[in-house]
């Protein structure tokens, strides 16, 4: 590669910075120039390690991230750009890094307001390394069929119109990022297209001027005619037109300096540009235009006739025979990524998840179409929301009340019971929140907190099957089954167990029938003769209720079973009974416990002498 | 964008916190000094600033413009009483000042109010950000109008490769009386535009008195793109707009939705009778369009300067659009000439344009009784993701609701649509 060219198609880029999309738009744009490598090699992000993978036309390739920039350097000796796409705050210090390094002969700087005094540093220290900086504040620019910068040139569509993916004879430079695509279309439409065209960014020190650039496309010989876009503010064109005079630039130079209507405006509207200002005279885009005119620029009367003055430079240079003919060829296709097929109705896809209890892709997430703010400005309650993302309903008043008072009853049944025993014996382990409920949670099931479903299950069946209480208790007696939620420890008919007695009342006051608690009583009455401790307990009150809870809400009796099979009923006691569990946690914690070890004398060691041997 | 002019309270404050600082002492200022705005209570403003009875005063409008002598805003050894009574006569007043540039018209608000205090030398000394380094301006005939005595400064370069610490002052003042003290001070000054990131910091004049540096009258600009670096070193620090820079009720609410958004919305009423009325994406493209119009002859035909850019979302460009067409539509042109609304842009890069049309049309679907009525003729020009689409939209929208809309894509010059308006396509 020449010391005036910057770029080459087997020229090889980093990317700082996390930006993919512009990384997948350089490969696309290599695609559809028939390169043989990617341009890009490495993406550098300090966050992240790792692989990317991008699509190289339509297959798929990965390319590498890496921690920092000598680490990408080493793996990649032979890149020699940066595209850097660090923030205002971070790309001086980045930029510099890569500055300082052998390898690396170009900076793009595509942040914007990056201060001005640490452009002029980056601008030194680039002087003396025989570097370039382009930017910053620019989308960058292009050398067509070789290279693109990150995001320039828009579109494939766009590239493909303008013709970027082959060399024409055109050295295009312009001030604002902007305007780039225009320069590109402009030229595509009255020459053979750009050579090469880059955006030095709108600051009033750029890290590479128009004027180097324009150096550089005069020393090279594929390079027929300059065309450039100047601007107000700044005397950057002044020495143009002297570079024009002095014969240092003799290729025809069509250009134009933008800000004529500044002296319209009142003072201290500022364009876009943090250079766009013109603190004297000879910074004005009139001067300047008239001074580059002077000097022998083609400068056209205003932008309007820029495209003119352009084609009758480049026929003029054709009708002379210097304009080499251009070798076309139709460029590749890239398949539309699917996100834009899809905005744009050209494809379908079948979904492979379904979900139909609330959805967080909203501006506010909802709980089955109930926005989580209203759930909290209309008094949902915890029984209210699982009314709504476990029911999928908005449940009466008395019906959230129900849920939220089972919660409360099962919140905890002291460290003893095997939920809770397990989740202390972890946390002492020295295990975390989340392990040591688990252990808790794991032992729940049929025999610890499971009767709620199966009392739920058991008098379902019998009311179902039209049994009197007595017969329901022979049969169950015949299967050799006991009844689930029949049965307490401590609590007889003369000394009930007040949380049944509230839960009963409440479901009497409140629930539209209770045809399943109404025959679970009778059953007690019949097992109670028995023993009188064989009462219906918490666990298979509430079993019994959450059925005749969905029976007043209207349920059909099948779907009521599918409810108790899929474990429904457990659910709200492994809800309640969780917070429990965290609370023996914390407790532990809190205590410093240490590990627990079993002492030997509350465990029978009944060890054979030697095993069974078996052939 | 970059370069911002501050208050001279604020400089002031800036150097009486750095100068001491950097100099470990050596050169103090005084920190006696208030601004007053029109939210201050002038009866009780001597409770906190007890200095205020105790010298006699220096009062000047601190509103970023310079020679407040010339135009008679200052007051020079006054009591607190005659401060007052002076600030009272002009505080809301409309003024109109002379500057070197013209004359400019504007709302005095702000006022800085000092000690005032006798000196004898009056030193001039400016620091000024360049393209290659910075320049360090000395002339011992500060206190006037400089370019007059240009003559007797000084200039002393500081490369952008090179340290101040390698630069030998004192040998370039040779002539000066307070030379080692002056050189030294300059150096301190230096480090603190250096550090502050002051792009243009004038002292004029300055002085020592009582061992303590002072400065009568200060202009000083900050590149405000440091203020990550330098949120501490600034404290609040405001960046005023220039005098006689007066907003109308449409320019505040779009200045209100820029504010709102990372997009960019700017309007600039120029001439609201203007039969030519820009709505045009993106920063370059807009300057060049108002350009074409000036250039084209039709100065005083363009009526704003304005763009719209990095994809604000529709309802933004709704709201932007509705701001133009109220202004537009306020009355019928006095010549009974057809307006023009050019809806322009060049080939955006990524952002979607048909949905960013979308806001433009529900604005002109809302005015387009209003739009007839004034005899509106509209061009599009734009290319861009999408732009068939935005483009072919446009065309229905015209045929829709009867107001002639002409409609062109990059096959069309971008400013072809000014000459095909003004002078039908010549």
């Amino acid at each position: 590669m020449e010391e005036y060219e910057l770029f080459s198609r087997d020229t090889q880029a980093f990317i700082y910075g996390g930006q993919l999309r512009a990384a997948q738009r350089m490969l696309d744009f290599d695609y559809v120039c028939r390169k043989e490598r990617p341009s890009v090699v490495g993406i550098i992000t300090p966050e992240r390690g790792g692989w990317e993978k991008f699509f190289w036309g339509t297959s798929e390739i990965r390319i590498l991230r890496y921690r920092s920039i000598p680490e990408a350097v080493k793996a990649h000796p032979s890149a020699d750009v940066m595209i850097n796409f660090a923030s205002e705050r971070s790309s001086f210090e980045t930029t510099k890094e890569a500055l300082m390094i052998d390898n690396i002969r170009t900076v793009v700087m595509i942040a914007e307001g990056v201060p001005e005094k640490r452009t002029r540093e980056l601008r030194a220290i680039a002087t003396e390394g025989g570097k370039w900086i382009i930017g910053p504040s620019t989308v960058g620019g292009i050398k067509a069929g070789a290279f693109k910068i990150g995001n320039s040139g828009g579109t494939i569509d766009n590239i493909k119109a303008s013709k970027l993916y082959r060399p024409g004879s055109v050295g295009f430079v312009s001030v604002s990022g902007g305007l780039s695509n225009e320069g590109f279309n402009i030229l595509a439409r009255n020459t053979d297209g750009i050579y090469e065209g880059y955006a030095i960014g709108g600051d009033a020190y750029p890290g590479s001027t128009l004027l180097e650039h324009l150096l550089r496309y005069e020393k090279n010989p594929k390079i027929k005619m300059v065309v450039s876009l100047g601007e107000l503010g700044g005397t950057a064109e002044l020495e143009i037109a002297e570079a024009v005079s002095n014969g240092k630039i003799t290729k025809p130079l069509v250009m134009w300096v933008t800000g004529t209507c500044a002296k319209m405006l009142p003072q201290g509207v500022q364009f876009g540009h943090a250079g766009a200002k013109a603190d004297s005279d000879r910074e004005t885009a009139q001067y300047k235009n008239q001074a580059l005119r002077d000097a022998g620029v083609i400068v056209p009367e205003s932008f309007d006739d820029y495209d003119e003055k352009i084609r009758e430079t480049f026929d003029d240079l054709k009708s002379k025979g210097i304009i080499e003919p251009v070798d076309e060829f139709t460029p590749p296709h890239i398949p539309m990524d699917y996100a834009q097929a899809k905005a744009e109705g050209l494809v379908r896809k079948s979904t492979n998840f379904v979900t139909t209890i609330c959805d967080e892709t909203g501006d506010i997430h909802d709980y089955c179409g109930v926005s989580i703010d209203k759930v909290i400005k209309e008094n949902y309650g915890i029984g209210g929301v699982l009314g709504l993302i476990w029911f999928k309903k908005k449940l009466p008043r008395y019906a959230c009340d129900f849920l939220e008072m089972v919660i409360q009853i099962v919140a905890d049944h002291g460290p003893a019971v095997s939920g809770a025993h397990n989740t202390i014996v972890t946390a002492r382990a020295g295990k975390g929140l989340i392990e040591s409920i688990i252990s808790g949670m794991v032992t729940i099931g049929p025999r610890f907190g499971g009767a709620v479903n199966g009392a739920a299950e058991h008098f379902r069946w019998g009311l179902a099957q039209g049994y009197a209480p007595r017969e329901f208790v022979v049969a169950m007696k015949a299967k050799n089954t006991n009844i689930q939620g029949i049965g307490h420890r401590i609590h007889t008919v003369e000394f009930p167990d007040l949380r049944v007695d509230i839960m009963v009342d409440f479901a009497k006051k409140n629930f539209a029938k209770t045809p399943i608690l109404d025959f679970a009583l009778a059953v007690q009455a019949v097992t109670t003769q028995k023993k009188n401790n064989l009462i219906l307990n918490v666990d298979g009150c509430i079993g019994v209720l959450c059925v005749d809870l969905l029976n007043s809400l209207g349920y059909p009796d099948d779907e009521i079973g599918k409810m108790i099979d899929m474990g429904f009923f457990n659910a709200l006691f492994i809800i309640g009974r969780t917070m429990g569990f965290m609370g023996h946690y914390f407790d532990q914690k809190r205590l410093e416990s240490r590990l627990y070890r079993h002492p030997w004398d509350d465990i029978l060691y009944d060890v054979p002498d030697e095993p069974e041997e078996v052939e | 964008m970059a370069r911002k002019g501050i208050r001279e309270y604020d400089a002031k404050r800036l150097l009486a916190n750095g100068l001491p600082r950097i100099s470990e002492g050596r050169f103090e200022m005084n920190l006696d000094r208030v601004l007053i705005t029109p939210d201050t209570d002038l009866s009780t403003l001597d409770e906190e600033h007890s200095w205020l009875n105790k010298t006699p005063l220096v009062v000047k409008p601190d509103q970023l413009f310079g020679k407040r002598g010339k135009n008679k805003l200052l007051i020079l050894d006054a009591t607190l009483e005659e401060a007052i009574a002076w600030v009272n006569e002009r505080m809301n007043l409309e003024t109109t000042i002379v500057q070197t540039t013209g004359t400019t018209t504007g709302v005095l608000t702000h006022f800085l109010v000092e000690p005032f205090i006798s000196h004898e030398s009056e030193y001039y000394v400016a620091i000024v950000q360049k393209e290659n380094g910075d320049v360090i301006y000395f002339s011992t005939q500060g206190g006037v109008d400089i370019e007059a005595v240009w003559d007797s400064v000084i200039t002393i370069e500081v490369p952008t490769t090179s340290s101040i610490d390698n630069i030998d002052i004192e040998s370039a003042l040779s002539d000066v009386p307070e030379r080692s003290l002056v050189a030294g001070f300059i150096k301190v000054l230096y480090r603190v535009f250096d550090q502050y990131y002051f792009t243009y910091l004038e002292l004029n004049p300055f002085s020592f008195a009582d061992g303590k540096i002072v400065i009568l009258d200060t202009v000083a600009k900050l590149d405000d793109t440091a203020s990550f670096e330098c949120s501490e070193l600034w404290g609040k620090i405001m960046f005023p707009k220039a005098f006689g820079a007066v907003k109308s009720p449409e320019e505040g609410y779009v200045a209100q939705l820029d504010e709102r958004t990372g997009a960019s919305l700017k309007l600039t009423i120029l001439n609201p009778d203007g039969i030519v009325w820009n709505l045009v994406a993106g920063g370059g493209a807009s300057v060049i369009y108002a350009d074409t119009v000036v250039d084209l002859g039709y100065s005083k035909e363009l009526a704003n300067y304005g763009e719209y850019s990095g994809n604000p979302s529709m309802e933004l460009t709704y709201e932007y659009t509705k701001t133009v067409l109220k202004l537009m539509t306020r009355q019928k042109d006095q010549q009974g000439r057809p307006k023009y609304l050019l809806i322009g842009g060049g080939i955006a890069n990524f952002t979607d344009v048909a949905k960013t049309f979308t806001g433009i049309i529900r604005a002109i679907e809302d005015y387009q009784d209003k739009l007839k009525e004034i005899g509106v003729k509209i061009y599009v020009r734009r290319g861009g993701p999408n732009y068939k689409e935005g483009l072919e939209n446009m065309k229905n929208l015209g045929r829709r609701i009867g107001i002639p809309i002409e409609v062109h894509g990059p096959e069309t010059h971008m400013t072809r649509i000014v000459s095909l308006a003004l002078k039908g396509g010549e």
